[in-house]
């Protein structure tokens, strides 16, 4: 009879399958498609820092939105025609602003898992071995600052609604242009994905114990969570679509997209 | 109708081992543990497999097929064309005792290192009032079959033998949230979690809710809230302060 106390010599052992997976399914093309849609999106987006092309009448690009600056900003792309930024700035608007949506996806629930299995195989998928020695996740520094994602879910509303009165000012301007159209199924995905977050869903309500004493968050909550299931694809469908939405409006802007309802 | 499958079985004691080739007959609505079942009968007698219900419902008979934890009498042989050859392991993560059957007690170990039930002493036996919305979400994880796939496959173990002393794996962090979300637990679980069930090494890739036959969504619902509410105790500088500010002492909840 196999002995079964600790001291067992028999019990120490895993089985030494020498492979690093014995996976037979193509488990690699998931973490290597996110690997090139992110970094589709990261080459993307050093682009929109550089170009200039940020504002046709009356589309903003979505990477300048909200175009805070002085003398980068045109006077139509300014948000409520302000311009805290002073004359002094002279680089890109969207640096101003980018940081705080990249921050937002950065610490995602959803991207760090996308990240953490496809850029730094850890792991790249599951059951297949990671190549690395060591690991302590997020526990130390730097890991530990995605914990500071709902400081970011909080700027990321105010950069959604923004992206939102966009949408409506070019509705109201050009309500038959396709840029409008494309503004606006932006600022829906680019909201529905915020307002799916994890964070969000802990805010409205998922900290509490008692839904029964509160039932209008528990009620919010409930609408979070039915969007929160949809977190993934929304946050392909919303990273898809503001690419999209802003290479239209900058080729718009350079002349190369020219027609009559553009 | 029925074939001859080509499978190769972990057999071995105490890690050591080897995977051996068989041939084998699969007829129409059978699954893989129906087949190891088969090898016992007619070609391996002493092979050794745990097994119990086989309904799903028992958690025994993790194991690993083709490389993924799988319950062997829920992985139906039609899932696999005729020609392919079936891979059946042991789980990787946990010691072997012999064959198919490994040691899983580092889960009754961290089991029992969770505080239990904590009710507030105010509170007596039978007195416990609660609405269904209030105890939904804990039910989720009362799912669990225990199949331990959830702990087999986490890379933070799977692959860190050193980590097991400071992590629980899903299934623990998933029973601690189960209760911190219990409206009459009133025990501190949120530093716990962080600090002697290692939840930070959570890095919320998700395998452990891709593995679960029960599919409850251990990630979305139940590691992610813990860490928001770790995050409420640790990292948050404005819970902290409205805390204070408004005296709330289980954290408003």
């Amino acid at each position: 009879m196999t002995q079964t106390t600790p001291d067992a010599p028999v019990r120490r052992q895993r089985a030494q399958v020498k492979v690093r997976t014995l996976r037979t399914d193509r488990w690699w093309l998931t973490p290597f498609l996110t690997f090139l849609g992110l970094s589709s999106f990261l080459v993307y987006g050093v682009w929109a820092i550089i170009d200039n092309s940020i504002f046709v009448d009356p589309y903003i690009a979505p990477f300048a939105s909200p175009c805070l600056a002085e003398v980068t900003c045109p006077e139509g792309a300014r948000l409520f025609g302000w311009a805290p930024i002073g004359d002094w700035y002279t680089l890109s608007p969207g640096l101003l602003i980018l940081a705080l949506p990249g921050g937002f996806r950065l610490t995602c629930y959803y991207y760090r898992k996308s990240y953490y299995r496809s850029f730094w195989l850890s792991p790249p998928a599951c059951a297949v071995q990671e190549p690395h020695g060591k690991y302590t996740g997020e526990r130390r520094f730097p890991l530990i600052m995605q914990n500071v994602h709902r400081y970011f879910f909080y700027a990321a509303i105010l950069i959604g609604l923004i992206l939102a009165w966009d949408a409506v000012l070019a509705l109201v301007h050009k309500p038959l242009g396709l840029g409008t159209w494309i503004l606006i199924v932006n600022a829906i995905l680019i909201n529905a994905y915020t307002l799916s977050c994890h964070s969000c869903r802990h805010i409205t309500a998922g900290r509490l114990n008692h839904f029964s004493r509160h039932p209008l968050r528990y009620r919010a909550w409930t609408f979070v969570s039915k969007l929160n299931a949809k977190h993934q694809p929304l946050a392909w469908a919303s990273m898809f679509s503001v690419m999209g939405a802003d290479l239209y409006v900058r080729l718009v802007a350079k002349g190369i997209i020219a027609f009559p309802y553009a | 109708m029925s074939y001859k499958a080509k499978f190769k079985v972990w057999r071995g004691e105490g890690g050591e081992g080897k995977l051996e080739d068989f041939t084998v007959e699969v007829n129409e609505g059978e699954v893989v543990l129906d087949i190891i079942h088969r090898l016992q009968a007619t070609q391996a007698p002493d092979l050794a497999v745990r097994w119990n219900c086989k309904a799903g419902k028992c958690g025994s008979c993790s194991m690993e097929i083709n490389g993924k934890p799988r319950l062997g009498c829920m992985t139906r042989m039609s899932t696999f064309s005729e020609d392919e050859t079936i891979t059946v392991t042991p789980m990787r993560t946990f010691p072997v005792i012999k064959d198919l059957v490994t040691d899983v007690s580092y889960n009754y170990q961290k089991a029992r290192e969770v505080q239990s039930f904590t009710p507030p002493s105010s509170v007596r036996p039978g007195e416990y009032r609660m609405k269904q919305v209030d105890v939904e979400r804990s039910q989720e994880f009362r799912k669990c079959i225990e199949c331990f796939m959830c702990n087999n496959v986490c890379h933070v173990i799977r692959d860190h033998e050193e980590n097991k002393t400071n992590f629980s794996g899903p299934r623990f962090l998933m029973r601690i949230a189960e209760l911190d979300m219990h409206p009459y637990d009133v025990a501190d679980r949120q530093d716990a979690a962080q600090e002697e069930h290692g939840l930070g090494y959570c890095n919320i890739t998700k395998c452990c809710t891709e593995v679960c036959p029960e599919h409850i969504k251990i990630t979305d619902n139940a590691l992610i809230p813990m860490k928001e509410r770790v995050v409420d105790r640790r990292y948050d500088p404005l819970v902290w302060l409205g805390n204070k500010i408004f005296r709330r002492g289980d954290n408003g909840k």
